[in-house]
């Protein structure tokens, strides 16, 4: 089952863990905040996750050092 | 009807105003009493969650500028998403912040029709079961509506927060977080409101407007509310209009063609080069054939958004008009989102050099790029409004686009600078 992994733009401050993390569905914008790479219907707040990336999503919500990455079914 | 005007003088009003003029029949600075013998009494004691289906019939759609349906919201209040057993009671808020430079309309009402707003506050609240009522508005509003409230019994239990006057302070999530003591800044969007707002109760914010339509589709029934406006686009809308002449607010129908409502405001149609509709956050269109509605083709119809029409006029230049009003955005961005803050100062700054003259002809290419890095990135709606009025500009304004990068425009005297 696909997860969406929302940005909480609010608190997000742009440094890059979760692209490092998620290369294949975070890239990274002029400013350093995270792009989503494949935004469906052209959310560009709530990524796509695939069962593969599944635990790399996981780490990324535990590390990111804001909490503003929050994994939702 | 005809049988009882035969014996006894009811005023046509009761049975609702006729026309187009409905939320200021009570006159200005209307009174308790101004309101009541406009309007007649309020049946507020006959209001109950049955009411949420005449809504539907209404048709009524949100006047703050997002045009969803009313009856949808107050529904998704008073149910809750889960049905939960344990729900806490709701919480309603009258919307009147109107952060929107070009709006004035919901403090036009506010001031001379503060009872309309109160009485749909009321029927909302009654038709959710909610326990706490809220009239949010900037400081010029809150005498008028203090005095109101003051003047009635069943308005005691409604508390006046006063908004800040920013752009950005009227959307949903800042009204809820600024009544709750926080700064009137949007909250991330992963929660609705409806489901959990204020301290967590189910919260409806409704628009000032919107609930003066309430109060009277409360007091004359959906088919009396339909009857101005078309099908597509039931009852009146307030307009806020400015550019040409002096600033007014009109009531106009539903579905109305912009160029009615421009020449109805006493405006000389032909010196109006476009006009700019919904404000900051909407698009700019000419001619003047379109309709005034939410719903309907594009092309033929351009969205009110919360009711702003502001007119550029022939020898004015729209790009630099845009520019101003970009820059004035991106400076509004309430800090918080990352794309928002940084991405729309960047795009100020090549509007401002495209408008300015500058030739170099990737800035159009560039400024689309950074739309994209935008566009949907933010915890409320304020880049991509300001990503629609730039888009918009660049499509009706093309001839002068091209104008500026090849140094010919003739509005700035023929030549760039
Ligand atoms: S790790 Fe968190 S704070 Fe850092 S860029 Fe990603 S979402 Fe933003
Ligand atoms: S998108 Fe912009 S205006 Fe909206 S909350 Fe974020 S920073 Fe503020």
């Amino acid at each position: 089952m696909n997860k969406k992994l929302h940005i909480d733009w609010t608190r997000c401050d742009g440094r890059g863990l979760c692209t490092e993390l998620l290369p294949a569905v975070l890239g990274r914008d002029d400013w350093g905040y995270p792009v989503v790479r494949h935004p469906r219907n052209g959310d560009g707040t709530n990524a796509t996750i695939g069962p593969d990336e599944a635990q790399a999503a996981r780490d990324a919500v535990k590390l990111c050092p804001k909490l503003a990455l929050v994994l939702q079914a | 009807m005809t049988h009882m005007t035969s014996q006894m003088p009811v005023t046509s009003q009761h049975l609702g105003p006729s026309g187009n003029n409905r939320l200021f029949a009570a006159g200005s600075n209307a009174t308790l009493a101004d309101h009541e013998r406009a309007y007649g009494p309020l049946p507020e004691h006959c209001i109950d969650a049955t009411f949420i289906g005449v809504l539907e019939q209404s048709g009524l759609t949100g006047r703050g500028g997002a045009a969803f349906a009313s009856w949808r919201k107050v529904s998704a209040t008073g149910q809750g998403r889960d049905g939960a057993l344990l729900r806490s009671r709701p919480v309603v808020i009258a919307n009147g912040a109107e952060g929107e430079p070009l709006s004035f309309k919901d403090k036009t009402l506010l001031l001379h029709a503060p009872h309309l707003v109160l009485d749909g506050l009321l029927v909302a609240a009654r038709s959710v079961s909610a326990s706490s009522l809220y009239v949010y508005t900037t400081a010029v509003a809150m005498p008028a509506v203090e005095a109101a409230i003051a003047e009635r019994r069943d308005a005691r239990r409604i508390q006046v927060i006063e908004a800040p006057e920013t752009f950005i302070s009227g959307q949903a999530s800042a009204v809820v977080n600024a009544i709750g003591g926080g700064n009137a800044l949007p909250l991330d969007n992963r929660r609705r409101l409806s489901d959990s707002g204020l301290k967590g109760r189910p919260t409806l914010v409704l628009n000032v407007e919107t609930l003066s339509h309430v109060a009277l589709i409360a007091r004359y029934g959906a088919q009396w509310f339909r009857s101005a406006g078309s099908d597509r686009d039931p009852g009146t809308r307030l307009v806020s209009v400015s550019g040409r002449g002096a600033d007014q607010v009109l009531e106009v129908a539903g579905d109305e063609g912009l160029g009615f409502v421009l020449a109805h405001a006493g405006i000389d149609l032909s010196g109006v080069q476009a006009v700019l509709v919904g404000g900051y956050h909407g698009r700019w269109v000419k001619p003047l054939d379109y309709r005034l509605t939410p719903s309907g083709p594009a092309g033929q119809t351009v969205r009110p958004g919360a009711g702003v029409l502001h007119v550029l006029s022939t020898g004015q230049c729209g790009l630099e008009a845009t520019a101003w009003i970009v820059e004035y955005l991106a400076g509004q961005s309430a800090r918080q989102c990352g794309p928002c803050v940084f991405g729309l100062p960047a795009m100020a700054k090549v509007l401002a050099a495209i408008a300015g003259g500058d030739r170099n002809p990737k800035l159009v290419g560039e400024l689309e790029r950074l739309g994209t890095l935008v566009a949907r990135r933010g915890a409320c709606h304020h880049p991509d409004g300001t990503l629609q009025l730039i888009q918009s500009a660049l499509e009706i304004f093309s001839e002068d686009v091209g104008a500026h990068l090849t140094g010919n425009c003739t509005r700035m005297g023929g030549r760039a600078a």
